[in-house]
């Protein structure tokens, strides 16, 4: 007995039929992976929890919202993007976020900075070098990028950060050493997380209004920021408080390498 | 101009706006080359991802005059199957896929608007011809393959299937016209089987 063999026709027929609609999962994915969307999740933090917001190019916002719906708009009208609620954090960006905030510099975080100018991305990449538990005046980014004069535009650059926390621009402060304004929050949240840090935000502010801008140690006449590791290691009996790294220079002192006190300050020769 | 010229315009002048367009039009049938050359959703679904991940990245590297002159459909079904092909190599000595049955669970295609008219059994015999069909074509050697699915699947044209998989015209002809043969012995060979299963 012959059975229908089926022609050509009807093979091809047959195959035109074996179209498949992708998952619905395909799409947000591709789009997230090359940064042209966004996924977010909460995660605690010392002032409560926070907003971020990541794509394949690397976190790119972290910021308080009073729901999702308000995440997302804010969100859109900043980076013209959509952002697709997640259940939380891909666990290793997790963990990398983790070990940064905790203060291990080794941890690489990637941060999406596209849409800010190099000027702002110098300064807030800057700003990540500062270790956690010390502060900066904003002059010292403005030398340190190169741009001495441009203290003010330091100072809206970090205002502008993207993601604060994960770019520590609440490590730097003013001049004067107040601590100066937090775009996270406001000014309240910038002395809670430093306080977290270790900072004794208070002292601290103690120390810049009773004059003292520098510190050195008398065993190894070497001046740095008050905050600076170094610093903070010279026992009680060594140090020595200066108002002007130029003083320090007149007293023989000369200026740490590591936090570089030299940066932002016109030096007496 | 085809809508593909139109959107090869807007990438060149604007790819992170146009991308997510290309996305949508492009991403079943991707997709489906990718399921019907692997037979496996998460290796298809993951092929995909990054054929189009891929495309974008190559897309932003191009000079804008490239861009406006890409041919989209073949262009995206070579990397596509590239990826696919690498994958195939990789798995060769795993352990077997498991087999990937046709659901009505969003996986494959919605049911086009005349089935809504047909009866259950039609449904049923639809369902079970595309099962069979993907089968064989999953079985087919590579080598005929990707131009029987890139052709009769995708509907590539002949001229699309050769410069999507870098062979002559006349080739690509000659191994689509053997990969149809090959299928319909195994389909003969397929039921034979199943009327000796049955009288057995």
């Amino acid at each position: 007995m012959t059975h229908n063999a089926p022609d050509v026709r009807a093979i091809e027929t047959a195959l035109a039929d074996l179209g498949l609609a992708a998952p619905a999962t395909l799409a947000p994915d591709v789009l997230v992976e090359i940064g042209l969307a966004d996924r977010f999740a909460t995660i605690d933090s010392p002032i409560g929890p926070l907003y971020v917001a990541w794509n394949g190019r690397g976190v790119s916002t972290v910021e308080q919202a009073g729901d999702d719906a308000a995440f997302e708009a804010r969100h859109r009208a900043r980076t013209g993007r959509a952002a697709f609620a997640a259940g939380g954090l891909p666990p290793e960006l997790a963990v990398r976020i983790d070990r940064r905030l905790s203060g291990d510099r080794r941890a690489r975080v990637p941060v999406d900075l596209r849409g800010r100018s190099s000027f702002e991305q110098d300064v807030l990449r800057k700003a990540a070098e500062i270790p956690r538990g010390e502060v900066r005046p904003y002059g010292w980014i403005a030398a340190e990028i190169g741009r001495p004069k441009a203290v003010r535009a330091v100072g809206t650059a970090l205002g502008h950060n993207p993601v604060p926390l994960i770019v520590p621009c609440h490590r730097v402060v003013r001049t004067d050493g107040t601590l100066g304004q937090y775009s996270l929050g406001g000014a309240r949240n910038k002395r809670a997380i430093l306080a977290w840090e270790g900072l004794d935000p208070d002292a601290f502010e103690r120390l810049a209004r009773s004059g003292v801008h520098y510190t050195g140690s008398r065993t190894t006449h070497v001046v740095c920021h008050p905050t600076c590791r170094h610093a903070r290691r010279t026992s009680d009996a060594h140090r020595v408080s200066f108002r002007s790294l130029g003083a320090a220079v007149e007293a023989g002192y000369r200026p740490c390498t590591v936090c570089r006190p030299s940066s932002g300050v016109a030096v007496a020769a | 101009m085809d809508s593909d010229d139109a959107l090869t315009a807007r990438l060149a002048h604007d790819l992170d706006g146009a991308f997510e367009t290309l996305v949508r039009t492009h991403q079943d049938r991707l997709y489906t080359i990718a399921h019907r050359f692997l037979g496996d959703v998460h290796e298809a679904e993951d092929a995909t991802q990054d054929a189009l991940v891929r495309a974008y990245r190559a897309l932003a590297g191009y000079p804008v005059e490239q861009v406006r002159a890409l041919r989209l459909r073949p262009w995206l079904a070579t990397i596509v199957l590239n990826l696919c092909r690498n994958r195939a190599t990789r798995r060769r000595g795993r352990a077997p896929l498991s087999i990937d049955l046709e659901q009505p669970d969003g996986s494959t295609r919605p049911e086009p608007a005349a089935d809504a008219a047909a009866t259950p059994a039609a449904v049923l015999e639809r369902r079970e011809a595309r099962r069979r069909w993907a089968g064989l074509v999953r079985q087919l050697p590579p080598v005929y393959r990707a131009p029987v699915v890139l052709r009769h699947v995708d509907g590539l044209t002949y001229p699309e299937v050769a410069l999507a998989l870098d062979r002559p015209e006349g080739t690509v002809k000659a191994q689509v016209h053997r990969g149809l043969a090959l299928l319909r012995t195994a389909y003969e060979a397929a039921e034979r089987l199943e009327r000796e299963e049955m009288t057995a």
